[in-house]
């Protein structure tokens, strides 16, 4: 079936697989784009400034921050560092999409760097095997259409969804963290030893240090402790068939 | 009061981009020693848990060290709702629905 495929037939459905794909991000960006834009406005900042920030950066938890240390009236470098060191941990998503995107062209990896988020690197990852720049193309369109739409309309309608259901949706993103990575968590063993380890050091660290530096930490060391690990596992075991 | 926040803003979208951006068009991906294509193909599964862990938990308070009961409880029961929909390998977007559905009328009858 596939070879019958054109190339451009084939690529506009994994566009479409992507859509698809991003339809929970946009669901649970939703309910805290409304927020952002409706604190920005409460911040003091211009319409174009909120929507501006949420073109520009893209990068929720960042963009709270921002918010915050305006308010405090904070300089700007020390806004711009405090948000680098933040979303430093996307460097990371970033070399991990490299290592699976089958992707060639410098020019389109540039374009899909900036839609690389904690959500589009998780659909990605746990969607395909490869990763297409197609696939990114439909994923980014939905989650990055839906945080600045709503980014846009928190700030025009000054409010945010009824309360409890502002409060029930902020679950989403977490439930659609847990509905990607379950699946792989029953299947490979691999997979739940990373998962575990790096949940509880991230735990620990994020008692001491920010949370951007709690995931990288915590990413880094478990993958590449449990990679070690199970080369030393392999290794054992191959020598007991010899 | 902030005539200067597009400055800020774009200083923002720079230090944010770059790091997104650099590994994606830097590195050869054929030129990565095979120890670090493990690594990095581990790391999906590592992030996803340090995204989750603590934070579900402290979704209002923002930090463990001012975790509330409400906080801790409204984590854990749409969690298990999640946990429960995707063991069963739910459509992700039921997982979400069903998550949203659980903690909107524990909510109200609270």
């Amino acid at each position: 079936m596939l070879s019958y495929q054109t190339p451009v037939k084939k690529s506009a459905r994994i566009f479409t697989d992507g859509v698809k794909a991003g339809i929970p991000i946009a669901i649970g960006y939703m309910p805290i784009a409304l927020t952002f834009g409706l604190i920005a406005r409460t911040t003091g900042l211009t319409f174009m400034d909120a929507v501006g920030m949420s073109v520009f950066v893209y990068a929720g938890a960042s963009q709270f921050m921002a918010l915050q240390m305006l308010a405090a009236e904070t300089g700007a470098i020390e806004i711009i560092i405090a948000t680098f060191i933040v979303n430093i941990r996307h460097f990371l998503m970033s070399a991990s999409i490299n290592e699976r995107t089958v992707e060639r062209s410098r020019w389109k990896k540039a374009a899909m760097a900036f839609g690389i988020t904690d959500e589009t690197f998780s659909v990605a990852s746990l969607n395909r095997d490869k990763i297409e720049a197609a696939f990114m193309g439909g994923l980014i369109l939905m989650s990055y259409g839906s945080w600045v739409v709503f980014s846009g309309l928190g700030y025009v309608i000054g409010a945010s969804l009824p309360e409890v259901l502002q409060k029930s949706m902020s679950i989403a993103l977490y439930a659609m963290f847990i509905g990607l990575v379950v699946p792989s968590l029953k299947k490979e063993r691999k997979a739940l030893a990373l998962f575990i380890l790096s949940a509880i050091l991230c735990s620990v660290f994020s008692l001491f240090i920010p949370f951007g530096w709690a995931i990288v930490a915590a990413t880094l060391i478990s993958s590449v402790t449990i990679e070690w690990a199970y080369g030393l596992l392999m290794k054992k075991e191959g020598e007991a068939h010899v | 009061m902030f005539s200067s926040v597009i400055w800020v803003i774009l200083g923002m979208g720079v230090v944010t981009y770059v790091p997104r951006m650099l590994p994606l068009v830097a590195i050869k991906a054929e030129g990565v020693p095979p120890f670090l294509q493990g690594v990095l193909k581990n790391v999906p599964f590592a992030v996803l848990g340090a995204l989750i862990f603590p934070a579900i938990f402290t979704i209002q308070s923002g930090s463990l060290l001012h975790i509330t009961w409400d906080d801790f409880f409204f984590g854990l029961i749409g969690g298990a709702m999640a946990f429960i929909a995707s063991y069963l390998e739910w459509n992700i977007i039921f997982v979400v629905l069903s998550a949203i559905f659980v903690l909107t009328v524990y909510s109200l009858i609270l």
